[in-house]
């Protein structure tokens, strides 16, 4: 069989391991005890997840009208959170599906937990339009359901609606793809389990997960099929979450550019938090072996791409605007830039396009601190992203008299810190239960990408056998058995 | 009197690929392979015909295009349609731009869940299931290959399958 890759590609995985040593590794986090700083981090993220569900509730009980949102300014802090958690969610579909159809065996050590960011992300994302409801209760008239049964159909021809469908999709899609991928690496734990209650759960967990070569076989086809399916539709969810601006006729919304600009800007902000939380994930779970100095310098890459990309976008905008000769256009995008918002503005320039230059240097995109300062700075330049498009193109419309700012409420603010504590709440609990990393696929990589094997063929050439020592028991014979 | 297999521990990929080619090439019929990772081309070898899943997907795509396409013609055109913002609502074909961003999401949603549904039937996969691995270091580090066998060759058997490497050989009722 052949391992063969070329020698000059550094190994994905570093160090002397073998199989069983990558079993260690991703099992050590879930047979561990959580160290203190874990209960630290849980505790402030369950605080400030508490205190948004208090935010909710207030909100819910009394009205939107606790919010900061006025006539002139209807959509503000929650459509802006919900566009900015849905666009973190698409590194993890990017990472899982969109890599895999170009075969990028740097995927493997890091596709588990970016795929676990997508859910928990799209999870706060679709909270926020729930909420906006007002009545959340009726959350379900969002559904086609008979004029019968009291309302009126929905309205097909809504990006509002498309939303819905293309949410609950992608999200149920995302949810599938991430459990049929751990089902090995549950059984894995379910078999190295000694305690009965957790051999119970993760059983439960692994649905009974065997290996047979038929499972792996139609395991892979899996796979390979949802890629390409979640592919298309991941580009399709930040294209009709833009639909929702950009088929209105709000002079800053109404933009041609928007979907390939915003999905750009989804995977800009995506990779960022994959980057946030893998660099810290890696040194707690110890797991800087799989998820190397090279990983986050591809990830860095990828930021530094559509970093660029959004760059250019914002400048075709305003190009564009100039260039349309439409007056209500063009004010939109210098009040934009100039009018009172110019510091939001300013932030997102700065952050969304400048910072990410940085990378062009190896020396900036391979230090692990540049990277983790970098990364926090493109989620804060993505917020401001968002809130750029909705706030200031909606705070000064058509009629000077109505012209407003928006501040918000601190139930604004709360229930924005209470998606990012349920989110990291998530997030921590996966970390100590779940295999953060696809070792049963990582373990398929190992003799082509990891360091022991790569050595074995550089001093041996590359047809050595590269298995490991073996001792065999004594042939046995079975004609007892058969002579009983 | 019961089937018997003979249960054989590998401990690397590469000498479980080649024995399952020495074991076949003797005409021996291998009834399982158990592996803690998918072990590329050993479907091939074990000769497995190739899995159909990929065309059932396909096939329920199209079910839920149809769907979609069905149901915003009935809600949109013939049960209550109406004028929105001035566009035309009062035939499909004029009213179809709006509904291809359902049309599509409908067809990857129906096309992705069935054929993961597929799947996990098909492999006998889903809560409460009992895990059927014989071993259980089979989801870490060990191969185990199941050969069918009887009083007859199991002498010759037996030698094959240690001359090729396996670490443990059992005799099982199957």
């Amino acid at each position: 069989m052949s391992h063969y890759e070329a020698p000059i590609r550094k190994p994905l995985i570093t160090g002397d391991k073998t199989y069983h040593d990558v079993t260690l590794d991703v099992v050590r986090p879930v047979e561990g005890k959580a160290n203190k700083s874990w209960w630290i981090a849980f505790s402030i993220s369950l605080i400030a997840f508490m205190w948004g569900l208090g935010c909710i509730i207030y909100t819910v009980s009394t009205g939107i009208g606790t919010w900061g949102l006025n006539k002139t300014i209807g959509w503000a802090w929650d459509i802006t959170n919900f566009v900015w958690w849905v666009g973190i969610g698409h590194a993890g579909t990017l990472i899982s599906a969109v890599l895999l159809l170009f075969r990028q065996k740097w995927r493997m050590s890091i596709n588990r937990s970016a795929e676990a960011m997508t859910i928990f992300a799209v999870v706060q994302a679709g909270l926020f339009p729930i909420i906006h409801m007002g009545r959340p209760w009726l959350a379900y008239w969002v559904l086609p359901i008979p004029n019968q049964f009291g309302s009126l159909w929905v309205n097909f021809n809504s990006p509002l609606l498309w939303d819905v469908f293309a949410i609950s999709t992608y999200l149920s899609v995302s949810l599938v793809f991430w459990w049929t991928g751990l089902l090995p690496d549950f059984a894995m734990i379910r078999d190295r389990a000694v305690k009965p209650f957790q051999k119970k759960i993760y059983g439960i967990l692994s649905f009974g997960w065997s290996g047979r070569a038929k499972d792996w076989q139609r395991f892979e086809e899996v796979h390979l099929v949802l890629a390409g399916l979640a592919t298309p539709l991941v580009l399709s969810v930040h294209t009709i979450v833009s639909f929702d601006f950009a088929t209105s006729v709000i002079p800053g919304w109404h933009t041609t550019i928007f979907p390939p600009y915003f999905v750009a800007g989804a995977v800009f902000s995506g990779f960022a938090m994959v980057n946030t939380l893998l660099i810290i994930m890696r040194k707690v779970s110890r797991l800087e072996a799989y998820i190397t100095h090279q990983h986050i310098e591809f990830m860095n890459i990828v930021i530094m791409i559509t970093g660029s990309i959004v760059g250019v976008a914002y400048i075709t905008e305003l190009f564009m605007a100039w260039y349309s000769g439409v007056e209500y256009e063009q004010f939109a995008f210098l009040n934009r830039a100039t009018g009172p918002y110019w510091w939001a503005y300013l932030t997102m320039m700065t952050c969304n396009v400048v910072s990410p230059q940085f990378m062009w240097f190896p020396k900036l995109r391979r230090s692990i601190m540049f990277s983790f300062f970098i990364s926090i700075i493109v989620n804060i330049g993505m917020w401001f992203e968002r809130f750029v498009i909705i706030g200031t193109s909606l705070h000064r419309d058509y009629m000077p008299s109505a012209w407003t700012m928006f501040s918000p409420t601190f139930v604004d603010i709360g229930i924005f810190v209470g998606t990012i504590g349920f989110f990291f709440v998530l997030f921590l609990l996966y970390s100590r239960t779940f295999p953060v990393i696809a070792q049963a696929e990582l373990k398929s990589i190992m003799k082509s990408s990891g360091e022991r094997y790569k050595k074995i063929k550089a001093e041996k050439g590359d047809d050595a056998p590269l298995h490991e020592p073996y001792k065999q028991e004594a042939m046995p014979d079975f004609t007892n058995e058969f002579n009983k | 009197m019961a089937s018997k297999v003979l249960q054989a521990i590998y401990t690397d990929d590469d000498i479980l690929m080649e024995a399952v080619k020495a074991i076949r090439a003797k005409k021996y019929h291998i009834e399982e392979v158990y592996t803690p990772f998918p072990v590329h081309g050993l479907d091939k070898a074990m000769g497995l015909a190739e899995t159909r899943l990929a065309i059932t997907s396909f096939l329920y795509g199209l079910i839920g295009l149809a769907i979609s396409i069905v149901m915003m013609n009935f809600i949109m055109i013939e049960d209550w349609p109406q004028n929105i913002g001035g566009k035309p609502s009062f035939s499909f074909i004029a009213n179809m731009p709006a509904f291809v961003p359902i049309m599509f999401e409908l067809t990857v949603f129906f096309a992705a869940h069935l054929m993961v549904l597929t799947f996990y039937l098909r492999s006998k996969l889903w809560p409460f299931k009992e895990a059927e691995n014989p071993d259980v270091r089979t989801t870490d580090d060990k191969f185990l290959m199941e050969i069918s066998v009887n009083e007859k060759n199991h002498k010759e058997l037996t030698e094959l399958v240690y001359n090729s490497g396996a670490t443990e050989i059992k005799l099982k009722d199957n």
